[in-house]
């Protein structure tokens, strides 16, 4: 198969970046994006030209860093996809495709299609965590999940952190990535010694890291990978509500 | 957690997701209160001179309950627009340099990507209409009655080409916010909600602006035709 390829170049935070066009031949239809990329890079650098910089680690589809944006989707045309399992046949042999990162203030571009996204993990520090004390290993099922808490505590849990869903946002928002914390938390009792201030604490950083709000126009769940579902943003609501609207049985003591 | 921090009271309505609980509070409110205004309305539909109208525009501009309601009303309006402002002014501080190439007809519809658009156009219709009929009428203290205005109104093309506009735009902002209104406050609860709720707003955004449209349209064409 043969592209156009429009890729974003920056040579780093500071510079204003360009997009420059390459001509690439002979893709085969069952190679990923990622490889097509590599093939691109092969031939820039033989050609003695710095090669394109693009996150990637596990290329399966669960480390979450292959973030770009690919003419004009998060994660390119395929609805709840990482770039690393798009395949070139889902192209037109010739289609001219853009590649751009993802666009965000809180996702500084490093290099080229590498974005900064240590914003995430700020949100995360903030509350995605529970107290545990350490020791030996508890007993299996000492602590009863019901199942269905068990199953939705699972789905919110599948985030990998790819940061797509703040791309696609139209507001550039993170509440798909910080609902899917506080709701896989909430659904299970070792989250709920924390559950009123982790909620706080994450909506103050997600503020503070200069991310979005959310107009609940769906575009997250449409191109998340790990199929997050907007309950996690409903969850989030609820209990971001209720943390500052009921009064906090513990206030009292702490203060 | 060991400290908590105790941030100053109502510091939560400053978040992003503070500020949109009171958008959807007050935006479902506000919902409410087209449906009584519409039922209003379509008295004027009523081929009596604008006797039973008129009676309806006493009892509403004069009745003690009504009057404390106007208030709520009011304010409603006013938290709503004051954080629909907020969110219109500081629309692109966090995607300062925005896609070159964007494709976002392929993950959300347009009523969702619009809602600034419908808002600036309902509220620049908000104070036209609040012109001509609550100044005129309850500070002006104008002559005519509630029926007459509105007919001088809606036999203006002008106005009415913009009234039917504006519905246009209202609808757009309905059928995105009255469902997004619910998911604000945590109550979509699963897909089947969901479904539900978009069902209802496409079905609410169209049939309400729909019958507030159809009333300068009638006048319209009653006079030309
Ligand atoms: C009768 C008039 C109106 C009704 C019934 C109404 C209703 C709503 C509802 C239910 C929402 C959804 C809230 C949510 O997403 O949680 C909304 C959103 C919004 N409204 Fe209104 N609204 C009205 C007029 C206005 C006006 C005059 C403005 C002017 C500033 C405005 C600005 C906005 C904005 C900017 C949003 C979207 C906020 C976002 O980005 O998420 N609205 N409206
Ligand atoms: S919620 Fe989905 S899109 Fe967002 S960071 Fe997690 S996996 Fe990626
Ligand atoms: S490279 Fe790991 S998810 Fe794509």
């Amino acid at each position: 198969m043969h592209f156009t390829l429009r890729v974003w170049r920056q040579k780093n935070a500071q510079d204003t970046g360009h997009f420059e066009i390459y001509d690439i031949d002979g893709v085969s239809p069952d190679a990923s994006f990622l490889e097509m990329l590599d093939v691109l890079n092969e031939k820039l650098i033989k050609q003695g030209r710095e090669p394109v910089a693009f996150d990637h680690d596990c290329r399966e589809g669960i480390c979450g860093s292959c973030g770009m944006f690919i003419n004009g989707r998060a994660h390119g045309p395929l609805r709840n996809i990482t770039t690393c399992r798009l395949y070139m046949r889902h192209f037109r042999d010739g289609e001219t495709i853009t590649i751009e990162p993802f666009r965000a203030k809180s996702f500084p571009v490093i290099k080229d299609l590498v974005v900064d996204r240590s914003a995430l993990d700020k949100i995360v520090q903030a509350g995605g965590y529970i107290s545990v004390n350490t020791g030996s290993s508890p007993d299996a099922n000492s602590i009863p999940v019901p199942k269905p808490a068990a199953d939705l505590a699972f789905t919110y849990a599948a985030c990998i952190g790819c940061g797509a869903c703040v791309a696609a946002c139209k507001n550039a928002s993170a509440m798909l990535f910080t609902a899917a914390k506080v709701a896989h938390f909430a659904m299970l009792p070792q989250g709920q010694p924390e559950r009123r201030q982790r909620v706080k604490r994450m909506v103050a950083q997600m503020d503070k890291e200069g991310f979005g709000h959310c107009t609940n126009t769906g575009a997250c769940a449409v191109e998340c990978p790990a199929k997050i579902p907007l309950t996690a943003i409903a969850q989030l609501q609820r209990d971001f509500i209720w943390a500052n609207l009921s009064p906090d049985p513990h206030a009292a003591s702490s203060s | 957690m060991a400290t908590t921090t105790s941030p100053t009271k109502g510091a939560w309505l400053h978040t992003t997701v503070g500020r949109k609980v009171l958008m959807a509070a007050t935006g479902l409110f506000l919902i409410t209160f087209l449906v009584v205004h519409l039922a209003g309305n379509l008295l004027l539909l009523r081929n009596d001179g604008g006797a039973a109208f008129n009676a309806y525009a006493e009892f509403m501009s004069t009745n003690p309950l009504i009057r404390v309601l106007e208030i709520g009303l009011f304010a409603g309006f006013v938290v709503h627009i004051y954080q629909g402002l907020y969110f219109i002014f500081t629309e692109r501080r966090a995607r300062p340099k925005g896609y070159t190439l964007n494709q976002a007809s392929a993950n959300s519809n347009i009523f969702s990507r619009t809602m600034r658009l419908s808002a600036v156009v309902v509220l620049v219709f908000l104070v036209v209409h609040l012109r001509h009929f609550f100044v005129e009428h309850r500070l002006l203290g104008t002559p005519l009655t509630m029926y007459e205005s509105c007919k001088i109104a809606f036999e203006n093309p002008y106005y009415s080409a913009f009234y039917v506009l504006s519905m246009v735009l209202l609808a757009f902002h309905l059928a995105h916010g009255f469902y997004s209104g619910f998911q604000t406050l945590g109550l979509v609860l699963n897909k089947r909600i969901e479904r539900l709720l978009k069902w209802g707003a496409a079905g609410f955004a169209f049939l309400v602006p729909l019958g507030f449209a159809i009333i300068p349209m009638y006048f319209l064409l009653s006079k030309y035709l």
